[in-house]
């Protein structure tokens, strides 16, 4: 059991650590920048945020297939390919909740950068820092999408004892067994770490006190 | 302004780096020097059969077995598609078809039981009570339809699903699109459990009912206890993926695993499963000859 709890820690924080480096910036960039599409780019964004799990499932797996285009990878049904899965379910809600926090800071604080000779790096960066509290959000909410998962991990992972079980799926099995007492147990264990991660994301935040 | 401003950096790069690492670290610990990727049917891995089974084969050889538990239909697509390297599977002419169409070798029969018809104990399809016991699945299956007794099928190309339309079509009959006739597309044990739930008949394999059943409110109804039904006949077959077809799969360790399912110690231990927790074995040995 608590090998399975270690294993649901390491995907799905690796999946939104992963999913953070791409989906903060791309935020950022997003809610500090105008260009030509921008509402195209944001439908798609938007989208991407009620992604249904079992698409982005399907994909990675068609991908990662040997027949797949990236085959040769032999990922399929190994922990690398459920952090893939749940990456690409956090990317769009990361990048959506930055997005929001990173615009909604005063415009004059972005102004003032830039005429103090800033550049747009620079800029995104004191956004950021200017919208943390948005930001640490955004984190939480890709680590509540990517914990949660089933549907993507299952098809993507396999459901392996002792390599790619994790807790939504040792839940799934559970029930399909009939053992609701251990099935209840994992969900509220889930439920608790869900919550012990979510407590530290928070208490990371120096500046939360003031902020809220 | 400058100094906050680094240190954001540092301290996001930090992460990252810690991240990479962390990635790193669990995917290259938890990789051994071989897999071998078993898929397989949710009845013989629910049952516990291979939890028994693979372990000591697995340190004998240095290696760890891959089981994907999922019905016999997405099993053999997951090998069609080369991301399986070995199957244990229970559909003969799917699995005849596969080895045919040059996806598979050295198809071996390990052992066998037997389908059952569950319904409810009230049996108001009257196929296993009173004395008008049906004398065969087939008229079993014609009672069933004939009374409009709920069923549940699985509808998930599974062998047990492939078995169920094997008797509707020697009874002559049709029941897609009935109103009494259930699809629950999911595995044996949620099947039984929508069945006990709704009280409608069922086919089952007898393993995953047995295991089930102080939680179900169904009776076992045919076959009857000491008979059998050759129809009824469930047939577990190992098969390994052709390296022909695809040279990436590991065959060596494919066809270990099939010796070591036949040999007479593993052979034993298959028919004498299940015996401590139930009144009959839930599997006997075949010893690689194929009933059919």
């Amino acid at each position: 059991m608590s090998e399975i709890v270690i294993r649901t820690l390491q995907v799905s924080l690796s999946a939104v650590l992963l999913a953070s480096a791409f989906g903060i910036p791309l935020g950022t960039f997003l809610g500090m920048r105008e260009f030509p599409a921008k509402r195209l780019v944001l439908t798609v964004l938007y989208t991407g945020m009620g992604l249904p799990p079992v698409v982005v499932g399907l994909l990675v797996y068609l991908l990662l297939s040997r027949r797949g285009p990236l085959g040769w990878l032999h990922l399929l049904f190994t922990p690398t390919a459920m952090v893939m899965a749940e990456m690409l379910l956090a990317i769009p809600l990361v990048a959506g909740v930055t997005m929001t926090a990173v615009s909604a800071v005063d415009r004059a604080i972005r102004e003032a950068a830039l005429m103090d000779g800033a550049s747009w790096r620079q800029v995104g960066f004191i956004l950021i820092r200017e919208a943390q509290f948005g930001v640490i959000v955004s984190i939480v909410a890709g680590f509540g999408r990517a914990i949660s998962e089933v549907g993507a991990v299952l098809m993507v992972g396999g459901d392996i004892e002792g390599y790619t079980r994790v807790m939504t799926t040792a839940i799934v099995l559970e029930t399909r067994k009939g053992n609701f007492e251990l099935a209840i147990t994992l969900g509220v264990l889930l439920l608790g770490l869900s919550f012990v991660v979510n407590l530290t994301l928070q208490l990371l935040q120096p500046g939360i006190h003031s902020t809220t | 302004m400058k100094r906050p401003r680094s240190s954001l950096v540092a301290a996001s790069f930090a992460i990252l780096v810690l991240g990479v690492a962390w990635i790193a670290f669990f995917v290259s610990a938890k990789n051994p020097p071989r897999r071998l990727v078993l898929a397989t049917t949710t009845s013989v891995a629910d049952s516990g059969l291979l939890g028994v089974l693979l372990p000591p084969f697995e340190r004998e050889r240095h290696l760890r077995v891959d089981v994907l538990a999922v019905g016999t239909g997405q099993a053999l697509a997951i090998a069609r598609r080369g991301d399986a390297d070995a199957l244990l599977v229970h559909a003969p002419g799917l699995e005849q078809e596969f080895v045919r169409s040059g996806y598979g070798v050295l198809r071996t029969c390990v052992a066998y039981n037997t389908f059952a018809v569950v319904g409810p104990t009230t049996d108001p399809a009257g196929i296993g009570t009173g004395i008008g016991t049906a004398p065969d699945v087939t008229s079993a299956f014609t009672r069933i339809a004939r009374s409009h007794t709920l069923f549940v099928s699985r509808g998930d190309g599974s062998g047990t699903e492939v078995k169920e339309w094997e008797i509707w079509k020697k009874a002559g009959l049709n029941p897609k699109g009935e109103e009494w006739y259930l699809v629950s597309g999911a595995g044996m044990g949620p099947t039984l459990m929508m069945a006990s739930e709704k009280q409608a008949y069922t086919l089952t394999d007898l393993s995953t009912y047995l295991a089930l059943e102080p939680r179900l409110h169904l009776a076992l109804l045919y076959p009857r206890e000491n008979r059998a039904d050759p129809l009824l006949l469930n047939q577990y077959a190992a098969i390994a993926v052709n390296p022909k077809k695809f040279p990436h799969v590991n065959f060596e360790d494919a066809r270990a695993l099939i010796a070591y399912l036949l040999s007479p110690a593993v052979q034993q231990k298959i028919l004498s499963y299940g015996l401590d927790r139930f009144t009959r074995p839930l599997y006997t040995p075949l010893q690689g000859r194929c009933i059919r």
